[in-house]
């Protein structure tokens, strides 16, 4: 007999929630083979699970699945208003089941290799299963409030794991900092909450979206309810997932152990915004204006955060700008209306770049502790798997066929340009984008593993291929970036394949049902190759240019930083935003709550002026009141 | 045994004061350990009321009427519904609590100390059972004695100060209510105190009271009140009571007093006077939220960490006022599970702060730093209760704030966007706060050699832990006991609400 999908459903989450209680209240007194067992053995079954969850879920019948929610205790009631804790398997769950778990379990066992040495192992473990437990409540949640309490959760444990070394007073305000700026994010997706409550009466998903069918679709300039529960609910997706203006405290969110940057700030957890706008679809194809806001600053924020990523000297912060950048692209996606094409990215990137972050965790493990690409060089003979691991995912996130890098990002760029909320200009930067993301990439690659060793002598020394339980996890998702994509080939190239559709869009496709199918695209499948070739063309150059500047002329860079030297400082310095926002927010507010708030002296400071102890001024009051009582007696 | 089981909850407490007073002094630890066994008693037999409890009925339970002074009208009439029910749970669990924590941080007097844990005990707990206003008024006077006597004679350098400015404050609101019940009381005919009774005559029309009159008693009980939440602008006492009192009178204060202006608005103003708060409802919730955001900023900056709590408490307090004056069922429900995280998560912060001020006699953020390596048991529950204070999902601040939000958004949604940026602010205080007293290097040399929790402060915070995460994930098994309470009490307000409006 095989358990049924709710009592799956529950395990999948129950087991992560047991091993972080287990790990937390006696992982210190338990060697630390056991706590990584409890930790990794939690998170398998988990995905074992999951991948029979999906299994049967392929096994149910399409219009069966959409009734697939169980509740499980009733969290609040009060009036008109229910929250039930109760999860929900679509296609679109499944697809995250798979990722989160997936990822999450070869992370785990990455990180019994790559935190061995480090204090606190148990507390890192327990504070890692807590996040798989909060972010599978966030994918499984059938209801608003549900999906924001593992919102919240991973947020929390994004906090505690980027303060791990609570020691170094930079990763605790880091992590102070992420989550601040996501509770900016949050006061969005609250009030979001409560308007989708008092509009429709429910915050259940599948409720909210059925009632939101018999809206009309709402006028561009003028909006309405549904434009401004979008917005809203944006707002929160642009501070978990980083995207403009509250993409800030993503790099430095770094501060945290690399398999953290890995999992939640790669992965994960930062995609839980894309997964968001994607949930609410049926919302967000109402309200055009709120699309085109996601698209726009999905677009800009992938441009933005590229342009950072090319001057960056510390591999994590590179590849955190490029996760921005990324993410960018997954809202470009959804804001265009193919929330399938955003959903595939978020698939594919979650392997390359869990994969690219473990890679550079695993040359930080070979040259102790070591971050700066300026004291690398020539790594590939000493580091030969990690070099060509992350070799893949470098060609995978620059977009070259047949990785999977290649499909989702083509996928989302055609969509930008032909889909009928998409525009050229749209799909423009995104080509500039992806020349650039090819760039950085290729940057990163040549100054760690090619050329001169500029490492310290006593780094050199010591450098190791990392152990079994880090490579093999890096094997795994380097065959995962390759193979991904191919789930989701385009029709273009798939009728040269004997014609395979396009088997994740179509799988989604009951899931992102919507009115804008109706709608006519534009351009042509002859244009679509065309495009392709342009953005594959682009990436190449990017890539050559790398090539010319890290191998072939090194002097080069340095020339062009003092040529365009204004430019160059301002990428550097990322645009003085932090500064920015340190200036105009954070000062002034401390400034004005510590000098004139924090002065008031309340009601009390009236009457203490009153009583000046004097026996003259108190009879001058008395007369004052004996006059104002003679007058309004006489006059009323 | 029904019937009584509320009086004796009550007053067990001041039974147990007289007993310790026939005590030798020099016995300290007997006196403290009936004093707890005292208070546990009362907690334990209080959970009869959770439990024997109906929830099917708006109608006042354990309900128990004697006749007191029979030439005024006053009786002994008390009783508890859905709203006061957790009010009066909240004092029995805090009070033992409170007793534990105070075991080795009392220095002289300590009988005394005790008798007056105990007394306070039985004053509270008789404000929120009172259903004879003039029974109330004492209960409610009696009270701020040995809470005077707490700051006072125990508390620290400016205690006299802060006692003083206590009494003055809450003696000023205390006086205009006594005018407005005796008001009342010769409205109504000059022959009863009775809360019911008087209630029944003002909704079945047989005592009218003229829209000026309405709104005149209504602002002598509203400011009375409005002190003791205390509402801004009128919290200015607060802060430096909190900072002199114990540990054991901030928590108190904090845990319960405060209720006691919440609770009154929510018992007496708004099915007393449903016009006149109707009518003053606007600027009540501009207060509120201006309460919020103000208590928030200036929290933020605090040197001192109980004046920072003490500022947070203005602002939560902002949050409860505001969703019992937007007059919906989410709004009024949300208030009172406000009422009860609040006096959770701040008295377990006090009681937090408490216990590294019996180890290092400072309460100055600077003074600390770096606590999570000497105390990792200590920071673990301080990181939990500041995230319940936080409102983070799970935990009980989440669900009382959500609800008042929601609430107030059918009210009025300015005010709703305004009290919600209470949330970044929450987080910032809180999590900067905790940054700097837990995180980072041991700063000064004295801090590394501090010994982690007793056995005794853990037995102090684990129920305090347990009853977060209980209220935060099964929050169903507390909001179904307010519901026919609330729903009845909005009924009237509503129904007689409408009239004013014709």
């Amino acid at each position: 007999m095989t358990p049924s999908l709710s009592t799956l459903l529950l395990a999948i989450v129950a087991l992560p929630l047991a091993g972080a209680i287990a790990t937390g209240l006696f992982g210190k007194r338990l060697p630390n083979s056991l706590v990584g067992f409890i930790a990794c053995g939690t998170t398998g079954v988990s995905f074992l699970l999951a991948l029979i969850t999906f299994s049967k879920l392929l096994r149910t019948p399409l219009e069966q699945i959409h009734d697939l929610s169980f509740n499980y205790f009733r969290w609040i009631q009060v009036d008109n208003f229910v929250a039930n804790f109760g999860f929900m398997l679509d296609q679109l769950t499944g697809v995250m089941l798979l990722v989160v778990t997936g990822v999450g379990f070869l992370i785990h066992i990455y990180s019994t290799g790559y935190m061995a040495s480090e204090g606190g192992y148990y507390r890192f473990f327990a504070y890692l299963n807590l996040f798989m437990f909060s972010m599978l409540i966030l994918i499984l949640a059938n209801n608003f409030l549900l999906m924001f309490v593992g919102w919240e959760g991973v947020g929390l444990c994004s906090y505690l794991l980027i303060g791990f070394y609570f020691l170094k007073k930079s990763a605790c305000d880091a992590g102070k900092k992420a989550f601040v700026v996501n509770r900016v994010g949050d006061f969005g997706f609250t009030l979001a909450l409560l308007l989708i409550f008092w509009t429709f009466g429910t915050i259940d998903f599948r409720a909210v979206f059925a009632r939101a069918a018999s809206f009309p679709v709402e006028g561009f300039a003028s909006g309405g309810t549904l434009t401004t529960i979008c917005i809203l609910l944006f707002i929160g997706a642009t501070g978990k997932s980083a995207q403009l203006p509250l993409y800030v405290w993503l790099p430095d969110a770094m501060e945290g152990p690399t398999p953290v940057s890995a999992l939640i700030h790669a992965a994960t957890m930062v995609t839980a915004g894309v997964y968001m706008v994607a949930r609410c679809n049926a919302l967000f194809v109402l309200a055009p204006k709120a699309m085109m806001l996601v698209a726009v600053v999905g677009a800009l924020t992938a441009i933005f955060a590229a342009s950072i990523g090319l001057v960056q000297n510390d591999i994590k912060r590179v590849l955190a700008y490029s996760t921005v950048s990324q993410l960018g692209y997954m809202f470009l996606g959804c804001g265009v209306g193919a929330f399938a094409a955003g959903i595939f990215h978020l698939m594919t990137h979650a392997f390359f770049k869990a994969l690219l972050f473990l890679g550079s965790g695993s040359v930080i493990h070979a040259l102790s502790g070591e971050q700066d690409l300026r004291r690398m060089g020539g790594l590939k003979e000493k580091i030969p798997l990690t070099w060509g691991t992350m070799l893949v995912g470098t060609i995978a996130i620059a977009g070259f066929p047949p990785l999977a890098g290649f499909f989702s990002k083509d996928e989302i760029l055609w969509q930008a340009y032909a889909s009928p909320r998409g525009h050229w200009l749209l799909w423009l930067v995104g080509v500039v984008g992806a020349g650039m993301t090819s760039f950085y990439m290729f940057r990163m690659m040549f100054l760690t593993f090619h050329g001169q060793s500029r490492m310290a002598a006593d780094v050199e020394h010591h450098v190791h291929e990392s152990p079994r339980s880090m490579t093999v996890p890096l094997v795994v998702l380097a065959a995962g970036s390759v193979v991904a994509g191919w789930v989701g080939i385009p029709h273009v190239m798939g009728q040269y394949l004997g014609h395979p559709p396009n088997a994740f869009e179509r799988f989604l496709e009951p899931v992102f049902e919507h009115p804008l199918k109706s709608e006519a695209g534009h351009g042509t499948e002859g244009l679509e190759g065309g495009l392709m070739l342009g953005s594959v063309g682009i990436g190449l150059v990017g890539l050559l240019v790398a090539r010319t500047f890290y191998l072939k002329n090194p002097a080069l860079p340095e020339k062009l930083k003092t040529r365009f030297r204004a430019l160059y400082i301002t990428l550097l310095n990322k645009y003085w935003v932090d500064e920015i926002y340190d200036d105009v927010i954070i000062k002034p507010v401390k400034i004005i709550s510590t000098y004139i708030l924090w002065k008031f002296r309340g009601a009390g400071g009236v009457f203490r002026k009153l009583q000046s102890g004097y026996t003259r001024s108190y009879a001058g009051w008395i007369l004052v009141g004996a006059v104002f009582i003679i007058v309004y007696i006489s006059f009323s | 045994m029904e019937n009584s089981l509320l009086t004796i909850v009550t007053f067990l407490p001041l039974a147990g004061a007289v007993l310790l007073l026939t005590l030798p002094k020099d016995n300290f630890k007997l006196i403290r350990v009936l004093a707890l066994v005292i208070a546990t008693t009362t907690f334990l037999l209080s959970l009869f009321l959770f439990f024997y409890f109906d929830v099917l009925t708006p109608r006042m339970q354990f309900e128990q009427l004697a006749t007191w002074i029979p030439s005024l009208g006053a009786n002994y009439h008390v009783g508890i519904d859905g709203i006061s029910l957790f009010l009066v749970l909240l004092t029995t669990f805090l009070t033992p609590i409170t007793v534990l924590s105070s075991f080795n941080s009392v220095d002289r007097h300590a009988k005394e100390y005790f008798i007056c844990m105990l007394l306070l005990e039985t004053g509270m707990l008789g404000v929120f059972i009172a259903l004879d206003l003039f029974l109330f008024y004492v209960f409610w006077e009696v009270m701020l004695v040995p809470m005077y006597f707490l700051i006072g004679v125990w508390g620290g350098e400016r205690r006299i100060y802060a006692a003083v400015k206590f009494f003055l404050y809450t003696m000023a609101g205390s006086v205009l209510m006594l005018v407005a019940i005796i008001a009342l009381y010769f409205f109504n005919g000059g022959t009863t105190f009775d809360f019911s009774t008087i209630l029944s005559n003002l909704q079945t029309g047989r005592l009218t009271l003229t829209a000026t009159e309405q709104s005149w008693l209504f602002l002598a009980f509203f400011v009375a009140f409005a002190i003791k939440v205390p509402l801004f602008p009128l919290h200015t006492w607060l802060p430096d009571a909190h900072v002199e009192a114990p540990t054991a009178g901030s928590v108190i204060l904090a845990g319960v007093l405060l209720k006691m202006g919440t609770y009154g608005m929510v018992r007496f103003c708004l099915p007393l006077f449903p016009e006149a708060t109707l009518e003053w409802a606007p600027w009540v919730n501009l207060l509120a939220i201006i309460g919020i955001i103000y208590g928030a900023l200036v929290a933020m900056v605090q040197p001192d960490i109980k004046k920072l709590v003490a500022y947070s408490s203005v602002s939560h307090l902002g949050f409860v006022v505001l969703g019992i004056f937007c007059f919906n069922q989410q709004g009024i429900e949300g208030a009172i599970y406000q009422m009860l995280n609040h006096g959770i998560s701040t008295g377990a912060l006090f009681l937090i702060v408490g216990m590294i001020y019996d180890r290092r006699h400072t309460r100055l953020i600077e003074e600390f730093g770096g606590l999570a390596t000497p105390l990792p048991v200590f920071s673990t529950f301080f990181m939990i209760v500041t995230l319940s204070s936080m409102g983070l999902p799970l935990l009980n601040g989440f669900v009382g704030e959500f609800l008042i939000l929601l609430g107030a958004f059918k009210a009025n949604v300015t005010y709703t966007v305004l009290a919600a940026s209470g949330i970044i602010l929450s987080a910032v205080y809180m999590l900067w706060m905790y940054q700097r007293v837990v995180f980072g290097k041991v700063k000064h040399e004295r801090n590394k050699v501090l010994p982690d929790l007793s056995l005794r402060e853990k037995l102090i915070l684990v129920p305090i832990t347990l009853l977060i995460i209980w209220m935060g994930v099964y929050s169903q098994s507390f909001l179904r006991k307010m519901d026919s309470s609330v729903n009845e009490l909005l009924r009237s307000f509503q129904s007689t609400a409408v009239v004013f409006k014709k």
